[in-house]
């Protein structure tokens, strides 16, 4: 019992805040201090990947693994940076950079057929096969102007993505 | 979760209404033709993964809320110093005295009792009873615990057991004092274990290993062996399973509900502006805990023995089980929650994964038949 980490300041707020670019309010930001600290059970500064799978709900998620990469070693601050995409005062641009580096696993910047692949083989598990992935996958490519050799960079996401209503927000609860 | 129904060995079957928690929210309404932008656009499982890290309702069964910190002002701080003070350096010296007085003057007994009396003398066990409610006593004393029970007093008869929420291992003593229950536990490591081995054997306990995967058959049997006989303490459970913060109830199992017997629900809740009785087993150990309260003012809960239940015909053993879970959690104020509380220990199945995995396989496949 105890809390082992030290309080946040005004300054520190403002500086996280600063970081991701007003997402949050610094109500939201304390909150989130909160729950990060509740994570970080040994005060190490960043959050264990066995963290968040012990929570439940993430460890069921289809992305779970590959949203561990992206959170591995993390302090508050770049925490902070990451669910920012999920505010509701950051733009699409931004969830659709979020989106993509999801899929750019290698982080080169570009995204491949072999990426997108590996992304919906996550998502549909053994309930389709191999194959017939490949073939939705190469089928859709190709109606919307991309071969299965090309890879798709970051802009072109925002061109196919941009259109739609993108709904990723999530709430953070304020105690 | 009928369709999810596996051999018993599985934690798979406890789980009564975990879909709703967990089902995926956004299968487009009415396929369309399948864009890469719908493949692309992951949005829904992003989001509900941002969503668990922010907060989810299963940590939130677990949180020991930290100290706030108070405004540190000219009185109030010499003050809260004069009550450190006092507490570490008077009343947890005495109390520890009166700790070591107790188990001194119960090794004795019980040894002389234990080894003295023959086996299966009668007044050994009548002795020995009586010796572990006084060491309770004696640890309930060491916390200066108010404690008000309210209801009946538990009878000892056969064909009954009790259950109650957890929120520590003291749960156990504070009941103990009252009445000698049987208890069936998690056999711990270190000195508690040895305590739970030499002393609380005398009572007729039922010792359970969350790790073992057979064991849930193994366990039942004993209760059922154990609730037949007339001579034998009225069966203490915990049907959660683990240690909650005591203002949320997680599942309970339905171990205890299909006994076929009396179930008499206990209810506990501490008031926490004395001291906060949650045992958060991963952040401390048993021995810490037990000084924290020592260290503070007073243990002081409310312990309600409510009507005894039994199961209504037509009813399933985990549905009897959730509404005791109800008037637990009404009677002492707690939120239910349906998470298993063994989730704390391992990770969910394999199969709720999965489970997703199908939803948009399918919504996948669907949208492609269209044209």
């Amino acid at each position: 019992m105890g809390n082992t980490s030290s309080m946040l300041t005004q300054y520190d707020i403002e500086e996280v805040q600063e970081h991701c670019n007003h997402a949050f309010s610094q109500q939201e930001i304390v909150s989130l201090y909160h729950r990060f600290c509740q994570l970080d059970r040994n005060s190490s500064g960043f959050i264990p990947g066995d963290e968040f799978l012990s929570v439940p709900e993430f460890a069921v998620n289809p992305l779970s693994q590959r949203l561990l990469r992206m959170l591995d070693g993390l302090n508050f601050k770049e925490f902070v940076a990451f669910l920012s995409a999920f505010s509701p005062r950051t733009s699409l641009q931004h969830k659709i950079e979020f989106i993509f580096r999801v899929y750019d696993f290698d982080s080169n910047g570009r995204v491949t057929f072999d990426d997108i692949l590996g992304v919906l083989r996550d998502l549909t598990g053994s309930f389709i096969s191999e194959q017939q992935r490949q073939k939705v996958l190469t089928r859709v490519l190709e109606e919307a102007g991309y071969t299965k050799d090309s890879s798709v960079v970051l802009s072109d996401f925002m061109k196919i993505l941009g259109n739609s209503d993108l709904k990723m927000e999530v709430e953070v609860p304020i105690d | 979760m009928a369709g999810l129904a596996t051999s018993s060995a599985e934690m798979d079957l406890d789980r009564p209404n975990i879909d709703e928690y967990l089902t995926v929210e956004s299968i487009r309404e009415a396929p369309k033709k399948l864009h890469l932008r719908d493949l692309l656009d992951i949005s829904p499982t992003l989001k509900e993964a941002a969503g668990a890290i922010v907060d989810d309702s299963f940590t939130r069964c677990f949180k020991s809320n930290p100290s706030e910190p108070w405004n540190w002002n000219i009185y109030l701080f010499p003050l809260w110093c004069l009550g450190v003070v006092i507490r570490y350096g008077i009343l947890f010296p005495f109390r520890v005295i009166i700790l070591v007085a107790g188990w001194i003057v119960f090794f004795a007994a019980f040894s002389l009792v234990h080894f003295l009396l023959g086996e299966h003398n009668k007044w050994k066990r009548e002795i020995e009873r009586k010796l572990v409610e006084m060491i309770c006593s004696v640890f309930v004393a060491s916390w200066t615990a108010v404690i008000k029970y309210h209801g009946p007093r538990p009878s000892m008869r056969p064909q009954q057991v009790f259950v109650a929420n957890h929120t520590s291992m003291i749960d156990f003593i504070i009941l103990e004092q009252m009445t000698a229950f049987a208890v069936i536990m998690q056999k711990h490591p270190g000195w508690v274990g040895f305590i739970q081995k030499i002393i609380v054997e005398s009572l007729g306990c039922i010792w359970f290993n969350r790790t073992e995967a057979k064991d849930r058959e193994i366990v039942a049997r004993k209760l059922r062996e154990h609730i037949q006989g007339v001579d034998n303490n009225p069966l203490l459970i915990f049907p959660e399973g683990t240690c909650v913060n005591n203002h949320y109830t997680v599942m309970f199992k339905k171990g205890a509900f299909e006994l076929g017997c009396a179930v008499c629900p206990v209810a506990i809740k501490y008031n926490k502006i004395f001291v906060d009785a949650f045992w958060n087993s991963k952040k401390q150990s048993f021995t810490m805990h037990l000084v924290q309260l020592m260290t503070s003012w007073a243990v002081v809960c409310d312990v309600w023995y409510l009507e005894p239940q039994y199961i209504r015909p037509g009813e399933t053993p985990i549905e009897f089980a959730e509404r005791v879970q109800e008037m637990i959690s009404v009677r002492a104020g707690l939120k239910k929650v349906p998470w298993d509380g063994y989730l704390k220990y391992f990770r969910p199945s394999p199969k709720l994964i999965e489970r997703k995995q199908q939803i948009f396989a399918e919504s996948v496949l669907q949208r492609l038949e269209e044209k």
